[in-house]
């Protein structure tokens, strides 16, 4: 008998390593023959930690288990049983998806490289191995991929920049410093399925010219770390990478290194800096890092979800991936629903659906039962919607023109119990935190805003255009994203949730 | 430990990772696993062997929250505070911590049993509140959990 029980850090936040000892002791005791995998998650959070036992029907889920529930479990044959969920892939959520970069999250045993190369792994690899620089470039090019750390940019473009570069050494860089809340995407993928981003990085450093690759893996994240590592090291031993890529005579080489928990560091340039052993400032741009990027050298630097969807690109080819999706967003975005939700995890489908789709259908609205007030889309830089905005299809240059952008594509849900004046507070505070403080209106600018808020908190509606003012200063006038979005999430509370700045007013004037 | 202790183990750690592209990062991590910190004495000896001034090293040093300057508590509690865990309570939670132990973010209980301490985001943001409890991930705490937790660790 083969069980699943994650080894995702969803998964074991809820108990998923004291469920994987029962199912063992379970089986020890009544002399089953039970073979455990601990797997990536499915992405169903609220259904985690979620068992899975392989049956001739498929597989076979049941969740959310505790430890205290796997004897029953064991009674019941894993067939009728309250936490029985049916066919893993019939439940509505999966079975709507559009699985193309999480393909094999959850399904395999993320360090089997025997199971990642029974369901796809390394064909895309060996496709590149028998293309050309350029053909790999204009390959990527075609697959209309966007950069889905949240900017956006082509990546075939930046690949094209870099493969023209003329230097001794370049670098493949992998941007794992998710640190924007909502989004946890890289986290599972890196989790669940890493052989698909040692993939993408070899097929980078075949398109680029590149030899060595790191992945910059914020603190936050242990168990990320811990898979890649072990995953690396599979990977070196079984000749992937290292000197000889699957026996081609390529070399390319990769390795973690750990971030030392400051935001501004997802910022590609603070990453290089960090990476180089440099305090993680903001670096201004040209030098593109395309050109001169990590020590000087000519430097892909990518998001995990961008390089983890190279694999599939090229497996089943660009026109395959770029028949998804809407307008110039092509292909599938992992939406990441988290917050107040009720069905919070990962869906990974094609761009278009409407904010109002994904939050009430595919979420189904939240957790506490009450009415949806607001969703943060893009992480803590990003803008709060109103239901009046839930018309909205998720796509890049869609949110940019309701004053808002899709990020990292994480969804925070809140309930009507939210403070909007809060939340506009503290996003001015995470950014006073967090500034490198390389520039001026990020800054001070921050800071300011923190007190401007606090202004208007105690009623002084003087202060409203003040903060307008700020706003639009720190969005022109900042070097990075860091201070130049967290107006988004600002402008957005003020402008949309205007009862919740006057209520405040109001409060303190009588 | 005494200052000399200190000084060999960190030349130790520089010698064994120095040669690696962009090594400080690396070895204050290592330096703090070593120490549960970064002493002071380590400074020097790190900057001498990477041929910076003990200012960039400092300067390195104290630009990222991970580095502690001093000992934390027996235990270490991080919980997040990013907008996904605030919009399942975190802040009551946050506010529930510091009333129980007594201290603020970034202070260790007067007996040393815990830090408390701020994160902003564990990757845990459709099961929050999260925690980080001694480097293992917690979700869905809520007081009454935070307060089995602290209890086991005598808090």
């Amino acid at each position: 008998m083969k069980i699943y029980v994650p080894r995702d850090a969803a998964a074991k936040a809820l108990g998923a390593d004291a469920v994987a000892a029962a199912v063992l002791a379970e089986a020890k005791a009544r002399g089953l023959d039970v073979t455990l995998v601990r797997n990536g998650s499915r992405g169903m959070v609220w259904l985690e930690p979620l068992v899975e036992v392989e049956t001739d029907a498929g597989r076979m889920a049941f969740g959310p288990v505790t430890a205290a529930d796997v004897a029953s479990l064991f009674d019941a044959g894993f067939g009728s049983h309250p936490l029985a969920q049916g066919q893993t892939e019939a439940i509505p959520f999966m079975a709507r998806q559009t699985r193309l970069t999480f393909a094999r999250c959850g399904r395999i045993d993320p360090l089997s490289l025997a199971e990642y190369e029974a369901h796809g792994g390394l064909k895309g690899l060996r496709r590149a191995l028998g293309m050309s620089s350029e053909q790999i470039v204009a390959e990527v090019k075609d697959s209309g991929l966007r950069g889905r750390g949240g900017a956006g940019f082509p990546t075939g473009i930046k690949w094209d920049t870099v493969a023209r570069a003329k230097a001794d050494q370049k670098y493949i860089v992998c941007n794992a410093d998710e640190g924007d809340s909502a989004t946890f995407a890289d986290r599972m993928l890196m989790e669940g399925d890493p052989f698909t981003l040692i993939e993408g990085m070899a097929i980078a450093g075949l398109g680029v010219g590149a030899t060595r690759g790191y992945v910059y893996i914020r603190s936050e994240y242990p168990d990320a770390i811990e898979a890649m590592e072990a995953a690396l090291d599979i990977a070196r031993a079984a000749g992937v990478i290292g000197a000889n890529v699957l026996g081609s005579g390529r070399a390319f080489d990769m390795w973690v290194r750990v971030g030392a928990g400051a935001y501004v560091c997802g910022e590609e340039t603070s990453l290089l800096n960090s990476l180089e052993g440099k305090r993680g400032v903001v670096r201004a741009k040209p030098p593109l890092p395309a050109l001169e990027g990590f020590l000087g050298k000519p430097t892909v630097v990518n998001n995990v979800i961008s390089l983890a969807t190279v694999p599939v690109i090229f497996e089943r080819g660009a026109a395959f991936y770029k028949d998804f999706g809407l307008g110039r967003s092509r292909g599938t975005i992992p939406l990441q629903i988290a917050g107040n939700a009720k069905h919070g995890g990962l869906y990974e489908t094609a761009f278009g659906l409407t904010l109002g789709q994904i939050v009430d259908d595919i979420a189904g609205g939240t957790a506490s039962g009450r009415p949806v007030k607001a969703v943060q889309v893009g992480g803590p830089l990003g803008a709060y919607f109103p239901r009046a905005l839930f018309d909205t299809p998720f796509g890049y240059e869609e949110f940019a023109g309701k004053e808002g952008l899709i990020g990292h594509a994480g969804l925070t849900l809140f309930d009507d119990t939210a403070d909007m004046l809060k939340m506009a507070r503290f996003a001015m505070e995470f950014c006073a935190i967090e500034s490198c403080g390389k520039c001026t209106p990020c800054r001070i600018g921050a800071v300011r805003g923190v007190e401007t808020v606090d202004r208007i908190a105690k009623g002084d509606a003087s202060a409203i255009p003040i903060l307008t003012d700020l706003c639009n200063t720190m969005k022109f006038g900042s070097l990075c994203a860091l201070g130049g979005f967290t107006p988004y999430p600002v402008m957005s509370a003020l402008t949309h949730f205007p009862d919740d700045f006057h209520a405040a007013h109001l409060e303190a004037a009588e | 430990m005494t200052a000399n202790a200190v000084a060999q183990r960190t030349d130790d750690i520089v010698d064994e990772l120095a040669t690696l592209e962009g090594p400080l990062l690396p070895i204050l991590h290592a330096v703090q696993h070593a120490f549960g910190f970064v002493p002071q004495e380590a400074l020097p000896r790190i900057a001498e062997k990477l041929n910076l001034s003990r200012a960039e090293v400092h300067g390195v040093m104290s630009f990222y929250h991970d580095f502690r300057t001093e000992p934390a508590g027996r235990h270490v509690v991080k919980l997040c505070r990013a907008e996904a865990c605030q919009a399942q309570g975190a802040d009551a939670l946050a506010a529930h911590a510091k009333a129980r132990l007594g201290v603020d973010f970034h202070e260790t209980t007067a007996s040393g049993a815990v830090t408390l301490e701020p994160v902003f985001c564990l990757g845990l943001c459709a099961c929050g509140p999260a925690a980080l409890v001694d480097g293992k991930v917690v979700g869905r705490v809520d007081a009454a959990r935070l307060d089995q937790i602290l209890s086991e660790m005598g808090a």
